[in-house]
């Protein structure tokens, strides 16, 4: 065992995680009372998290940058949360659930940790509808489930297409009841500016008031990063526009190793950049390949035509179309998982066949699932010889009973009605596989600090499975954290609280003001934004869906290059005081821009393609990824030592003892 | 397109606001409201001066953060949409937009076009949950079956984003519409009866406590409010309200 110790408790897979919660520390509810905790981030592994701690007993502060932690981007999510509840009974179980997940994220994830997510899902169901979580229903009033890419069952739970933010409304419903009972603090608008250690444990915060500019000092005996994902080093991506690294770069810069930077998630079913103004792109929700069907022309010179203006996509017989996934991948059809459809979405583009004036957009196409489900509704209403139209009528109802808000969105970004016309999509960045390290009990490197949610590295493996980033939000926050941090704090008991006036914080402080003085002394020649689209184009163009090793080593030296430029010559109008929202930004671009460098060389030293990470020099002669289980199966945990360039490399050895590893077949 | 803007800006919650005229080019269609924003900001940086500050977020109409009175209406002349989906091809080159924070006594001016909405949050903690502890043993979330009808109703009403629309739309500033959505969701489920009574008189009682005006059936709320949230919801809170009081 190196440096790194996973901590992973001994015994039979299904029966570890019930072993150690029989044998972890606790803490007697009276000396909870005299244990602070810090949660950085509010969405539903914050969110849930700090209810429960709070619940427990413990005293529990919140930050977030946003106005209120209702906001947090879990809101976005739209397919749906999985759960091995097998109300369906096709066969699922948390066996299963746990083989799907570790199989889909190409073997590259912690076993024990994926376990314990598919045992632990059953119980979300029950707590999020305990609080009145509004999932969707069949007729006989239960719980409605649908499938999703990469697997064969229907486990995912949804309401409607909005099922992230009526989680996190459920997670916020339980905050407010611990702020109105005063056990949870909340600080919103306010952003995390440094982590505090004192004897080598996380006790504290940096914090910046968003509205005041005021520099604050929070202590606590521990503190929980649930900070999200950092998808924005690419500037255009489906995370918010505030979503950033600073939190979980921070606490990297003070010990807490990095692991897979390169892991990223290209979502395949987004609305393609329609310009340079883009600021940001928009996620139509996977479970739209449920029912959609995707293809490009299969001849060159009718998607030069559609390109053109010249020809329309309902033009094109049938037999003039490319299904190229129900071609390629039979078994799986367009449910293959994310990555396999968002690469399959690229090679037709990069050879000519892409649909819109870019070149960059395949078709999602509902006609067979409008005629499909109108038969049957036909047929259901006593309809024998339903003519065309009442068909397409009684289906398009189907289709926006499921759908319609998804269509709505659409038809309001393209202006181009869905129901008629095929929908236009292409892959963007979406979720953060990598993250912090952390150890099965999700405390990183660092002792005391904890990251849950997105902003750990533990579950995914190389590649996440829809539905997937929900269910473990809520499982870390909900019902993993809780015990495992009690087993820290136990420790604590005598401690007393945590004074700020220490050397500690006040060298803390400093250099945080440093850091703000100096972006703000910038030579003034270009726009925070100016710097995070280059950032972001470097990443795209060099280190996004398929990278190799020329591209990559420009990548580091560009990036390089644009950091020493941006610190230089960044212009931020206004002062420290007050909201100054470009001096927001710049703190988060300054990080990205180290973040970016060394998640292009995480990406140079993995000589193999797994999951999202595809380098071209390593597939197969039908263009699948090729992985390297002699050399590469393992985690890379990143330490900080000073430049991004001089990043230690540390491995843990994935050991599967329950899984037989193979290679990834969707076919 | 060309644009003329007239846009509120204040430097602080302190200061006195004005309205400020800036004319703006090379504005296209496919733009967001947000996205033209984003123009002129570039422009006022590169001029050296402050940019305009407007909360947003997500950019994908859900997290609420994003307001904007727009030619006097909250999201501006589409229907159904937040600022941040609305997009510049409903506006002609040549227009004046004006551009002002949502007004209300109850959603003091942070800076420029930035208000405080933390009354909203403060409704919410007065009641807006059901008291249930995370355990993982609560029932199987089977064990009760609830009418396809009522948890379609209730997932209405469940999605409101918060964003103040209603409040800025209404001549009285009333957070009835808000309020009622959070009610009625609660209402409509088994799962919210056991704490009925004491969460609508807890919310209500807030929310008259943050200054927010009375409800007079004008109907404003339910016309601006970007996810069509019904005024059902306040009847159903009104009929809440009532029984909670007889119950005493």
């Amino acid at each position: 065992m190196g440096i790194l110790d996973s901590k992973v408790p001994a015994g039979p897979l299904a029966e570890k995680w019930t072993n150690h919660k029989n044998n972890i520390d606790l803490v007697n509810p009276a000396n909870k009372r005299n244990i602070d905790i810090i949660v950085v981030g509010t969405g539903l592994a914050g969110g849930s998290a700090a209810a429960t701690l709070a619940e427990l007993g413990y005293n529990v502060k919140t930050f977030c940058y946003q106005d209120s932690p209702r906001r947090a981007h879990s809101i976005a999510a739209q397919g749906g949360i999985n759960a091995a509840k097998n109300y369906q009974g096709d066969g699922d179980s948390n066996y299963r659930l746990f083989y799907d997940t570790v199989k889909g994220g190409d073997y590259r994830s912690r076993e024990a940790n994926v376990y314990r997510l598919a045992e632990v899902s059953a119980n979300i169901i029950d707590q999020c509808v305990a609080q009145g979580v509004p999932f969707a229903r069949e007729y006989g009033g239960l719980l409605d489930n649908r499938s999703f890419g990469g697997v064969l069952v229907s486990r995912t739970f949804y309401a409607k297409g909005q099922t992230g933010q009526q989680l996190l409304l459920g997670a916020y419903s339980a905050m407010n009841r611990q702020i109105n009972r005063g056990k949870i603090k909340s600080f919103t608008r306010h952003e995390m500016m440094d982590l505090v250690k004192v004897d080598g444990k996380a006790r504290g915060i940096i914090a910046r008031n968003l509205v005041t500019g005021e520099i604050e000092r929070h202590s606590a005996h521990a503190v929980v990063l649930a900070t999200g994902g950092y998808g924005n080093v690419f500037f255009l991506s489906t995370n918010a526009m505030g979503s950033n690294v600073m939190a979980a770069w921070r606490a990297h810069r003070k010990g807490a190793f990095f692991a897979n930077p390169c892991y990223t998630q290209i979502h395949p079913t987004c609305i393609p950049v329609s310009g340079e103004h883009q600021s940001k792109l928009t996620l139509m929700s996977e479970s739209l390949r449920n029912d959609g069907r995707i293809w490009v022309p299969k001849r060159l010179e009718d998607a030069k035509a559609i390109r053109e203006g010249k020809m329309t996509p309902l033009q094109l017989k049938e037999e003039d179309r490319d299904y190229y996934l129900e071609r390629r991948y039979p078994a799986f059809g367009n449910l293959v998982p994310r990555d396999v459809a968002s690469r399959a979405a690229k090679e037709r583009c990069d050879a000519g066949f892409g649909v819109n004036k870019t070149g960059e957009a395949v078709y999602l196409d509902f006609a067979s699932a409008i005629e499909r489900y109108g038969k049957e509704k036909a047929l259901i209403a006593g309809l024998n010889n339903a003519d065309k139209n009442t068909i397409t009528t009684l289906g398009k109802a189907v289709v926006e009973a499921k759908y319609g808000n998804l269509f709505q969105m659409y038809e309001k970004i393209v202006d181009e009605n869905p129901y008629e016309t095929p929908m236009m999509i292409y892959p963007a960045v979406h979720y953060t596989m990598g993250g912090l390290w952390v150890d099965y009990n999700l405390q990183t490197t660092i002792a005391g600090c904890y990251a849950a949610g997105e902003a750990n590295f533990s579950d995914h493996g190389a590649n996440r499975l829809g539905a997937s980033a929900l269910m473990q939000g809520l499982a870390d926050g909900y019902f993993v954290l809780p015990y495992t941090i009690g087993n820290y704090l136990s420790k604590d008991i005598r401690t007393g609280p945590i004074p700020t006036d220490s050397a500690e914080f006040d060298e803390a402080e400093k250099e945080v003001r440093d850091r703000l003085s100096k972006l703000m002394s910038g030579s003034g020649l270009h726009s925070v934004d100016y710097y995070h689209k280059k950032l972001g184009k470097i990443m795209w163009n060099k280190c996004g869906m398929s990278r190799n090793a020329e591209h990559l080593q420009e990548a580091i030296d560009e990036i390089s290059a644009l950091r020493a430029d941006f610190w230089e010559n960044v212009k931020i109008p206004g002062s420290i005081e007050g909201i100054n929202q470009e001096l927001e930004k710049a703190g988060r671009v300054a990080d990205f821009l180290e973040l970016g460098e060394l998640f292009a060389k995480d990406a140079l030293t993995r000589n193999e393609s797994c999951g999202g990470h595809f380098r071209e020099e390593y597939q197969t002669p039908e263009g699948e990824a090729l992985r390297d289980d002699k050399n590469f199966k393992f985690v890379s945990a990143w330490e900080y030592k000073g430049a991004p360039k001089d990043a230690v490399l540390h491995k843990e050895e994935l050991i599967y003892e329950n899984i037989e590893l193979k290679t990834r077949s969707y076919k | 397109m060309k644009l003329s803007l007239k846009v509120w800006r204040q430097k602080d919650a302190k200061s006195k606001g004005a309205m400020v005229d800036y004319s703006l080019e090379g504005v296209e269609g496919d733009m967001s409201f947000l996205e033209m924003l984003d123009v002129l900001n570039e422009q006022l940086i590169d001029n050296g001066e402050e940019p305009v500050v407007f909360d947003h977020d997500c950019r994908e109409g859900i997290c609420g953060s994003c307001s904007l009175q727009i030619n006097g209406e909250p999201h501006g002349p589409d229907r159904l949409v937040t600022t941040c989906q609305l997009h510049m091809r409903k506006f002609n080159d040549g227009d004046t937009i004006v551009i002002e924070p949502f007004r209300a006594k109850s959603f003091p001016v942070l800076k420029d076009l930035i208000v405080d909405r933390s009354a909203f949050d403060r409704i919410q903690q007065a009641g807006g949950y059901i008291s249930v502890n995370t355990s993982g043993n609560t029932v199987d979330a089977n064990a009760t079956p609830i009418d396809k009808h009522a948890a379609d109703e209730a997932m209405d009403a469940a999605t409101c984003i918060g964003c103040g629309a209603c409040v800025a739309a209404c001549k009285n500033a009333s957070a009835m519409l808000f309020t009622s959505a959070k009610v009625s969701q609660y209402a409509l489920l088994p799962q919210g009866q056991v704490e009925a009574t004491q969460r609508v008189q807890s919310m209500v009682r807030q929310m008259d406590l943050e200054g927010f005006g009375n409800c007079t059936n004008t109907g404003a709320c339910e016309i601006e409010c970007p996810k069509g949230i019904s005024l059902e919801n306040i009847a159903r809170m009104n009929r809440e309200y009532f029984s909670a009081n007889l119950k005493g």
